[in-house]
């Protein structure tokens, strides 16, 4: 845990629907909690982090939600708009371009441009000198990034754009953000996942990718929503065997039992799994019964994050 | 009411099309693979369609790989499964840089153009990495294939983004991007050489320039003027996608979990439907908990006493307890679901007790998926 603390970014991926938003939260709690001044920054108009926290959506404008923890919503519409007004130097120039039609279709599809801007945004974050005096600095950056696929092409972006602007101050900007995200003292990857087969296979697959694509490690897979092992192998035997002489509510709470007891079983051989196929450390996090994502939810989370990590 | 017609049957009688979306995670890929293989199941032949980097289709189909052909799954798995019969089930799993490839090669003039605009770096960015391209040519896919004609239901999964309308907007906003507003301002710029606006003819594009740099304005201008002569081809594709998936024999069908994130997103993405006046058929509700029915509380304990020691009887009540709470949870977003949809109908597939990812998985979910009790109005 304490590395991961260290470094500047810590980038959370994994399939649609595992948890990232929770994980990257809690893990934003646990970072507060450890001393770091922390930013927990979402990437699309949805600012569930914001009311997670109980606070107002606040737009593209970085809120503090608790001592230590702010909370911010990346738009690559303002992200846009601020790395033009910043590489122009003149706001007035910058808005002559954002009005301008032929700027507004080339950019609104033009290759990779709304990713490498917000990974731009992403990247001044997590600087301690901040674009605007202003702005408060940050020790640590969490991005609840994009599901597998997308958000690799996100983290790939810089390097793609650099790629095609060959020189010119593009390229040299694309070139600063993918050094830093590439650098392991500075940023990390971190995978969420189920304990379920498909989850777990692309977390593998992503693993794999993230290699081969960027010569990156991920640093941690967290497994959400793990359920207990409330019964013993004998237990479901005695269970099983109860079954039929039992009551027709006896038998309800039996199944369920029995059907409860063969998930669990079921999510500890697909962790089993993920553990063998996977290099980086796999942290386990319980499902909580909880209705949705609150401040209690996210509090146990990141307990159990500092413990497991 | 013939089996056919049951449940999602109901929603998606009569067409050629169906169209699942909804935000990641909440199971559209194996939904859209068990809808196509139940309607395979009932002799017919469907295709599902997926863009899918992490394999998940090919895993659940218990295919090795899916290029970017059609693929049929073997009969002998399907009559394993319990799917078998007359109809067929195909699947294909999307390249979207190989299907934009294909569209180039089929509108390109000659070999030449062809090539340069294969080889363009903007190009390649294009038809490679951006987010946009797949959805683009997921679309253009499925008209493709429509146009062959040669399956009773085509299938579509889109991709998995985070803003579940990324995959109508983006289409449109790459077509717009290769669109000829831009185009020929970049044409003339290639032709007449970047030179002339430095100059400062052109102040716009004097500041482009210094945002951007030259190199990358001069690929741009190239590629736009390579891609020049091909832009009609690609608009009238472009209206010939959003004209089938317009047409009154495609339906959309919105997939959600009984979470509450993924309804508000489902409302959103119905919302949004409604705008663009797409034919939206219903909305699947996957992975809800049944209800428990039973008692719990001392009447509970009392019928466990009798078979079961105290301690692992009171552990198998509080398990009870908690799943009451957690089918309660669902069933009230799912009556939330159902005020946030207005009269659509409702198709709820309960939660299964394994996790669905081969054929038998599908077998399982396409029985309660095309179950009478499963649409709720």
């Amino acid at each position: 845990m304490t590395d991961l603390f260290d470094r500047r970014l810590v980038y959370v991926t994994g399939k649609g629907g595992v948890g990232k938003t929770t994980v990257a939260a809690a893990l934003g709690l646990a970072a507060s909690r450890a001393g770091k001044r922390t930013l927990v920054c979402e990437v699309a108009e949805q600012e569930r982090i914001t009311t997670a926290f109980g606070h107002e959506p606040a737009g593209f404008s970085e809120v503090e939600v608790a001592e230590d923890l702010s909370a911010f919503s990346i738009n690559p519409e303002d992200a846009k708009e601020e790395w033009l007004r910043h590489q122009l130097r003149s706001g007035r120039l910058a808005s002559m371009l954002s009005s301008s039609r032929i700027f507004q279709y080339l950019t609104a599809a033009a290759p990779g441009l709304a990713e490498v801007v917000t990974m731009g945004k992403i990247w001044e974050l997590a600087q301690l000198e901040r674009r605007a005096k202003s702005s408060r600095p940050y020790d640590l950056v969490i991005v609840d990034a994009p599901a597998t696929g997308n958000g690799l092409a996100l983290l790939r972006a810089p390097r793609t754009f650099a790629d095609i602007a060959k020189v010119g101050p593009i390229r040299n900007h694309a070139e600063t953000i993918h050094r830093f995200t590439v650098d392991p003292r500075q940023s990390a990857v971190m995978a969420v996942a189920l304990a379920e087969e498909m989850p777990v296979n692309e977390t593998i697959d992503l693993e794999n990718r993230l290699q081969e694509q960027m010569g990156l490690k991920l640093s941690h897979v967290v497994v959400n929503g793990v359920l207990p092992e409330r019964f013993s192998g004998a237990e479901a035997e005695t269970m099983a065997a109860a079954n039929g002489d039992a009551g027709p509510a006896a038998r309800e709470a039996l199944e369920a039992a029995l059907t409860g007891h063969e998930r669990a079983k079921s999510q500890r051989s697909q962790v089993g799994r993920l553990k063998r196929g996977a290099e980086a450390p796999v942290a386990t996090l319980p499902f909580l019964p909880t209705p949705e994502l609150d401040m209690a939810g996210l509090e146990e989370l990141s307990r159990e994050l500092e413990r497991r990590l | 009411m013939s089996a056919a017609a049951a449940g999602v049957g109901r929603l998606i009688a009569r067409k050629e099309v169906v169209i699942c979306a909804g935000s990641g995670g909440v199971g559209k890929t194996t939904t859209s693979a068990a809808i196509a293989a139940g309607v395979a199941a009932q002799g017919r032949s469907a295709a599902v369609l997926t863009i899918d980097p992490a394999k998940r289709l090919a895993n659940s189909l218990g295919l090795s790989e899916l290029g970017n052909e059609e693929r049929q799954v073997d009969p002998v798995l399907l009559d394993a499964a319990g799917l078998g019969g007359e109809g067929e089930l195909w699947a294909m799993m999307l390249d979207a840089k190989r299907t934009f490839d294909e569209v180039v090669e089929t509108h390109a003039p000659d070999d030449a153009t062809r090539d340069a605009v294969l080889s363009n770096p903007i190009y390649r960015e294009l038809s490679n990495t951006v987010a946009g391209s797949q959805e683009y040519m997921a679309m253009e896919k499925l008209h493709q294939l429509h146009l062959e004609g040669r399956y009773d239901l085509l299938v579509l999964d889109t991709p998995p983004t985070r803003n579940a309308l990324d995959f109508l907007d983006a289409p449109r906003r790459l077509a717009r991007f290769i669109d000829s507003k831009s185009l020929s301002f970049f044409a003339g710029a290639s032709k007449a050489g970047l030179g002339i606006f430095g100059r400062g003819t052109s102040l716009l594009f004097s500041v482009m320039k210094r945002a951007t740099g030259v190199d990358l304005l001069q690929d741009l201008a190239e590629f736009f003027n390579t891609f020049g002569d091909m832009t009609d081809g690609f608009r009238e594709r472009a209206e010939r996608v959003d004209a089938l998936i317009c047409d009154s024999r495609t339906t959309f069908l919105l997939v959600t979990s009984p979470r509450a994130a993924s309804i508000e997103e489902a409302r959103y993405f119905a919302r949004k439907l409604a705008a663009e006046d797409l034919p939206f058929g219903g909305v699947v509700a996957n992975r809800v908990r049944e209800p428990v029915r039973g008692a719990g509380g001392a009447r509970l304990q009392t019928e466990l006493g009798k078979v079961l020691e105290p301690e692992l009887a009171r552990k198998v009540g509080r398990n009870l307890e908690e799943q009451r709470g957690l089918a309660e949870r669902d069933a009230h977003n799912l009556d939330l679901l159902r005020k946030r949809m207005g009269r659509k109908p409702l198709v709820v597939v309960p939660e299964l007790p394994g996790d669905v990812h081969d054929l038998e998985g599908l077998a399982a979910m396409g029985e309660h998926l095309f179950s009478a009790d499963a649409l709720r109005s």
